[in-house]
Formats: structure tokens, C-alpha cells, sequence
């Protein structure tokens, strides 16, 4: 039962308040202080000067979980970070979102043993995968760009 | 105590200075810096001038891939049915981009020059399933003047699976 059943026709209101609202969600996402590996320094370089990520609204890389959207795994996941990553995905706030960076992050990797965890999706809900090994900083904003893509389509029966 | 001030003040001077230079940063998806020659990138799988496939099917490259990425499985070419020079070609080719670590050890193995790691990086999936890429993403469309796979051919024309080549550019 959506929103949309409840306040009944909206009508254009609802149109134009999801825009609103998906758009404030794509221009100020906040992402997680998440580094694990190599793929962390193309990340803090997507958001120093030459890429430069506070242009789409996310210089702000939070430490705290309660005050991130994003969490952009960088890097592979051991079994022992595991249980980590999966309370700090629980601490964040909804609405949010994953997005798992590189080959590690998003399938293992190189890395197929036991002490990989063979993609951060076993253990939370992974939005964009984005391959690369580590991926360059452009298509880490590309992957960004993807995943707001997919926000912007969202509307009020997704959420409710 | 004057030292450090004016020490201070040539440190504000600098930061000043930059408030006035062209900014670095790439304005990304409308502005691209361009890749250096050698960047690794995605693959394509290429193709001969006459539009037949440089892939024979060999499993070279799967062999040398240290992630195992690479999933080859090869057909037997026929005169009728022509898909590249020599007995076989890969009726089945792909790779995983989730797994692929754009070593470029594919690019060495390869005995036809068929795969080469090209210079596009922007791949974000929504789901595992689609990183998958078959053949018919790899491949390069057909070259100007060529044809299309499947080829007829005469019998006996392209009986060696690495024809003479130029030498590697």
C-alpha cells in the first residue's frame, strides 16, 4: 500500500514532490569514510582537486555512519571485516545506499579464497557495481552517476 | 616576532595566488581527460580487414588469466561457415568485468593479436549478471570493405590459423 492509495490522486503534487525530493537525495549524498584497500586512494582522488566530487554534492566524506547515505566499499572485504561492515551498513540512516568499488568489492576479485569475502552482496544490498581494478576515479563518479540515475527514477511507492 | 608575520603572510600570498589560477579540475562527464596510450581498459575482441575474426578459440588467454575471468569455448570452422582462419573459432567468448583485473596478460597471450585492452573504464552494473560480456559485446563491428561473419570461402584459403602477419606495431 503505497502513498499514493492513501492521500489518494495527487496528481501532479505527487509528481513534482518526487522530483523534489530525489533530487535533494542525489546532490547532497554523503558518503561513508569506508577505505579498505588500494581502491581507497582512487576514491580520496575522485575527491581531491582534478575530479573533484563535491561538484555532485559529496565532498563530505563522514566517519560516523549516522550521518552518511552512500557507503562506497573500496577494497576487499575479509571475513574478519565482515560482521564490521555489516553493523556499520545497519548504523547508517535510511534512505541509503551501496555501491560496491572494484573487482574485490564486488565479486572477490583476484582474490578467490577462503578469506575473501566473494562480494560485498553477501552480506549487504549492493546497488552499482562498478569493475575496475582499482576503478579510475572517472568511473567511480560514473558509477555515482549511474546510481543517481536510478534515484531519480525512484518514486513514492518504492519508499512506502 | 616580524619574521613570522611576514613568514605568515608569504604562506596567504601563495594560497591567494591560487584564487586567481585556472582551476584543475576535469569538469567529468561533459570534459574527459584523455588515457594514455598504454591504459588498459576494457577489451574488444578484433577483427582482420576482410571482417573475418581474429579469435581462433585457443583458451590462451583464459589459461593466462591469473582471476579466471575468461571463458572461451571453441567451434569448428567450416568452408560454408567461416568465423576466422584456421580449424576453430570461439562460439562462446566472455569475460567477467567483475572479476577481469585489466592486467593485459590476455593481450600477451594471444597468439592472433585478437584481444586487446582498449580505453573505455566507465562500467557500473547494476547487477553481477550483466558485468558479464559475451562476444557479441567484445567484438568490433566489421571494418569498412569486409563482411560479416559467418563467411563462405574458398576451400584451402585460410587453412592456417595465424596467417602471415605484419610484424607486431
Amino acid at each position: 500500500m503505497g502513498l499514493e492509495q492513501k492521500a489518494g490522486d495527487l496528481g501532479i503534487v505527487t509528481h513534482r514532490l518526487e522530483d523534489l525530493v530525489n533530487w535533494g537525495r542525489t546532490n547532497a549524498m554523503w558518503p561513508l569514510l569506508f577505505g579498505l584497500a588500494c581502491c581507497a586512494i582512487e576514491m580520496m582522488a575522485s575527491q581531491a582537486a582534478h575530479y573533484d566530487a563535491s561538484r555532485f554534492g559529496m565532498e563530505l566524506n563522514r566517519p560516523a555512519p549516522r550521518q552518511a547515505d552512500l557507503m562506497i566499499v573500496a577494497g576487499r572485504v575479509s571475513r574478519k571485516m565482515a560482521p564490521v561492515v555489516r553493523r556499520l551498513y545497519d548504523q547508517m540512516p535510511e534512505p541509503k545506499w551501496v555501491i560496491a568499488m572494484g573487482d574485490c568489492a564486488s565479486c572477490g576479485g583476484i582474490f578467490n579464497n577462503y578469506a575473501i569475502v566473494q562480494g560485498v552482496d553477501e552480506i549487504i544490498p549492493v546497488d552499482i557495481y562498478v569493475a575496475g581494478c582499482p576503478p579510475r576515479p572517472e568511473a567511480l563518479i560514473d558509477g555515482i552517476m549511474t546510481l543517481h540515475e536510478s534515484i531519480r527514477q525512484e518514486s513514492f511507492k518504492d519508499w512506502a | 616576532m616580524i619574521d613570522g608575520i611576514v613568514e605568515l603572510l608569504r604562506g596567504m600570498g601563495i594560497t591567494l595566488s591560487h584564487l586567481f589560477k585556472k582551476p584543475v579540475t576535469y569538469q567529468y562527464p561533459e570534459e574527459k581527460r584523455p588515457v594514455r596510450y598504454r591504459f588498459k581498459g576494457r577489451h574488444e575482441l578484433k577483427r582482420y580487414d576482410n571482417g573475418l575474426e581474429k579469435c581462433i578459440g585457443c583458451s590462451l588467454c583464459a589459461a593466462a588469466c591469473p582471476a579466471d575471468a575468461i571463458f572461451v569455448e571453441a567451434s569448428e570452422n567450416t568452408d560454408a561457415e567461416r568465423f576466422s582462419p584456421g580449424e576453430r573459432y570461439a562460439s562462446t567468448y566472455e569475460i567477467n568485468m567483475l572479476r577481469c583485473i585489466f592486467c593485459g596478460f590476455c593481450e600477451d597471450a594471444c597468439p592472433t593479436e585478437a584481444i586487446v585492452l582498449e580505453d573505455k573504464y566507465e562500467l557500473s552494473f547494476y547487477d553481477r549478471a550483466s558485468a558479464i560480456y559475451t562476444k557479441e559485446m567484445l567484438i568490433v563491428p566489421v571494418p569498412e570493405g569486409g563482411q560479416d561473419t559467418p563467411q563462405i570461402t574458398e576451400p584451402g584459403m585460410f587453412d592456417r590459423s595465424i596467417p602471415d602477419m605484419e610484424n607486431p606495431k
